[in-house]
């Protein structure tokens, strides 16, 4: 499921960093299960061919904050009552130490969520505990710890507002986010 | 009487909750008062009026007395149509038989008028009926008001809070207000702003332009301060709000964040959490001074502390046992002899009988029960435990309740609810039965409700 949830958050930050329109829905699934369109011949003309479209391949410039969120990942994922790192966490993280070196004037903070099946105060104490751990994991892989700041938002940040166990799964996070020194 | 009703009510109360051991009670309990809590029968027939202008301040009046006393569960008020006497004067005795044949316990007589200055004058008696004796109301045989229009609300709630005052024994709790968070917005961006109403939810006003996310206000027990936590300069502090004023001030500025803020009991220090480097822990900070005390060390989260009435003892949350649940402790730190013979710096008080979590307690003015946030099979509950942590009684459920904060004179508890998955908050009040549960108007989603002390 967690694998899932992260591919899904990629995939939509990719749509949205290739300059998609982000807000429609896909459609794959509907096209699978739809009968095929009827073979009748086209009364439209052919049109010219355009451009080829290798120019939208091309995906953030690097040091940018998309390139940060789309090809490292800025979210890792808690299980419920958590903050402990799994091996998948690690390997964003590790991904986010790499980017970091190699921009060594961005600093960051990370920003500790839950889901909405606790309480409010709570929450806030959880979540300052799972940006910690994100903070102390970048920091014993050589980040200096005066470049990532750490604030919790508690409950009160979902990223996805709906009342479900898959949705909970998604506000479980810690995301670190670009303050100074990115590209662009 | 009616006095002693409620005494022999409390104490069966009492005797119930000592009877209760623990195991046995992860189940609403409604049964505990039943048949002893029966309401008072007061009859509060229309106030007199001699102008049209007076007669709908005078209705006005009424209407809101009624609403007040109905509110509590504890009043039966009796209806109009059944009344014998219709010649009532505030000036003049009333026919006491008339009013005892139909089983009138007290009778509330008014009037309203309109002094040539513009001023208005409301006089109201309370008769007990029994004994053809005048109930003394804050100590006066009956009550005169000469004030303003604009002041209308507040002289109901102040009749209201005598007439429940003179009848149950405890003081008054309708002239006072709620501070609590107006949300609007989608669930991912939502806007929590700090806002203000009347008990009854009249008057309502913003008090933040919802810039920033404002969470947790709590009144001053003494004046008309809030201590709230605000996200006003990035990092979440606590701060204090005066009402009177308009003016906030923070805390101070901490290491990390600081949150879940509470007065100490006599108003001159708040208590909160600070976190830093993953690890919350409860400290106090004396307002005058700003000197701060750390009252808890430990790698687990410490929060949501609540001081005693008399100051000695501090209920907070930890989840240093491996889940949240509430923890008490001396205020001066001093190790103390926990239920389970154990001694320790902070004794576990629930989580005992089941696998619920405790969270949010905030102890009772009275003294004799803590109430608090319990998340158990999916669902969240308010509830009640005595300090010692026998008599759990849980109060409501829901998909969310949560933040209960009580009443200044101990007996309701006010809360927030969403009733089913994706439904905004709104807030709610019950009373220590659990039976009197009832939806407080809000203009908008609403959560974290905080009580004022009675404006008086």
């Amino acid at each position: 499921m967690k694998n899932k949830s992260l591919y899904w958050v990629t995939v939509a930050g990719l749509a949205l960093a290739l300059g998609a329109c982000a807000s429609k829905p896909p459609v794959q699934e509907e096209v699978a299960t739809a009968p095929p369109p009827p073979a009748t011949p086209s009364a439209r003309p052919t049109p010219t061919p355009s451009a080829p479209p290798t120019s939208q391949v091309v995906g953030p410039a690097p040091g940018t904050v998309q390139d940060f969120i789309v090809n490292v990942g800025d979210r890792v994922y808690f299980d419920t009552d958590a903050y402990n790192l799994d091996s998948r966490d690690m390997a964003t993280l590790d991904r986010q130490v790499a980017w970091l070196k190699a921009y060594p004037n961005v600093t960051i903070i990370v920003a500790g969520n839950c889901d909405e099946r606790g309480t409010r105060e709570y929450n806030l104490g959880l979540g300052e505990r799972r940006a910690n751990s994100v903070k102390d994991y970048l920091v014993s892989q050589g980040i200096s710890s005066a470049r990532v700041e750490t604030i919790s938002y508690g409950k009160e940040r979902p990223i996805d507002g709906r009342s479900t166990p898959e949705a909970w799964e998604q506000n479980r996070n810690s995301q670190s986010q670009i303050i100074d020194g990115a590209v662009g | 009487m009616g006095l002693n009703k409620l005494k022999f009510m409390m104490a069966a109360m009492g005797a119930a909750c000592l009877s209760l051991v623990q195991p046995a009670l992860a189940q609403i309990e409604g049964t505990i008062t039943q048949g002893d809590a029966r309401e008072f029968r007061v009859a509060l027939p229309d106030f007199n009026a001699d102008t049209p202008e007076a007669r709908d301040l005078a209705d006005q009046i009424v209407g809101i007395m009624r609403n007040d006393l109905r509110s509590t569960g504890l009043f039966d008020l009796l209806p109009p149509e059944t009344f014998i006497q219709r010649d009532l004067s505030v000036v003049v005795q009333p026919r006491f038989a008339d009013w005892r044949i139909i089983q009138t316990e007290a009778l509330g007589i008014g009037e309203v008028e309109i002094m040539p200055d513009g001023k208005m004058r409301v006089a109201f008696r309370l008769w007990d009926t029994a004994t053809e004796q005048e109930k003394l109301l804050s100590g006066q045989r009956g009550r005169q008001y000469v004030t303003t229009g604009e002041n209308l609300r507040r002289v109901a709630h102040v009749l209201a809070d005598d007439i429940y005052s003179s009848l149950t024994g405890d003081e008054g709790y309708f002239d006072t207000r709620i501070v609590f968070i107006a949300e609007s917005g989608p669930k991912t961006e939502r806007r929590k702003r700090l806002a203000i109403m009347d008990q009854d939810g009249a008057n309502a006003e913003f008090l933040t332009d919802g810039r920033y996310t404002v969470l947790t206000p709590r009144f001053s027990p003494t004046d008309q301060t809030i201590t709230y936590m605000t996200y006003e300069n990035g990092r979440p502090q606590v701060y204090l709000f005066d009402i009177e004023t308009g003016r906030s001030e923070s805390l101070g500025r901490f290491e990390g964040m600081t949150y879940a803020p509470r007065f100490s009991t006599d108003g001159e220090s708040v208590l909160f959490s600070q976190a830093a480097n993953g690890n919350s822990d409860v400290y106090i900070m004396e307002l005058v001074s700003r000197n701060k005390t750390r009252l808890t060390d430990h790698p687990a989260i410490d929060t949501s502390p609540s001081m005693s009435p008399d100051g000695r003892q501090i209920v907070f949350t930890s989840d240093r046992g491996g889940s949240p649940q509430l923890y008490v402790m001396n205020s001066d730190g001093s190790p103390r002899t926990c239920p389970t013979g154990n001694r320790d710096t902070a004794c576990r008080i629930t989580g005992f009988s089941d696998g619920g979590y405790y969270s949010t307690p905030v102890w009772s003015p009275r003294g004799d029960l803590i109430a608090f946030t319990k998340q158990s099979g999916g669902r969240f509950h308010i509830g009640v435990v005595q300090p010692d942590g026998r008599g759990e009684r849980l109060l409501s459920q829901a998909y969310l309740d949560e933040g209960p904060a009580w009443s200044p004179n101990g007996r309701v508890i006010i809360f927030f609810r969403e009733a089913r998955p994706g439904a905004g908050p709104v807030l709610y009040t019950v009373d220590l039965t659990g039976r009197n549960l009832r939806q407080v108007q809000t203009p908008g989603d609403a959560s974290d409700p905080a009580w004022s002390p009675p404006l008086r």
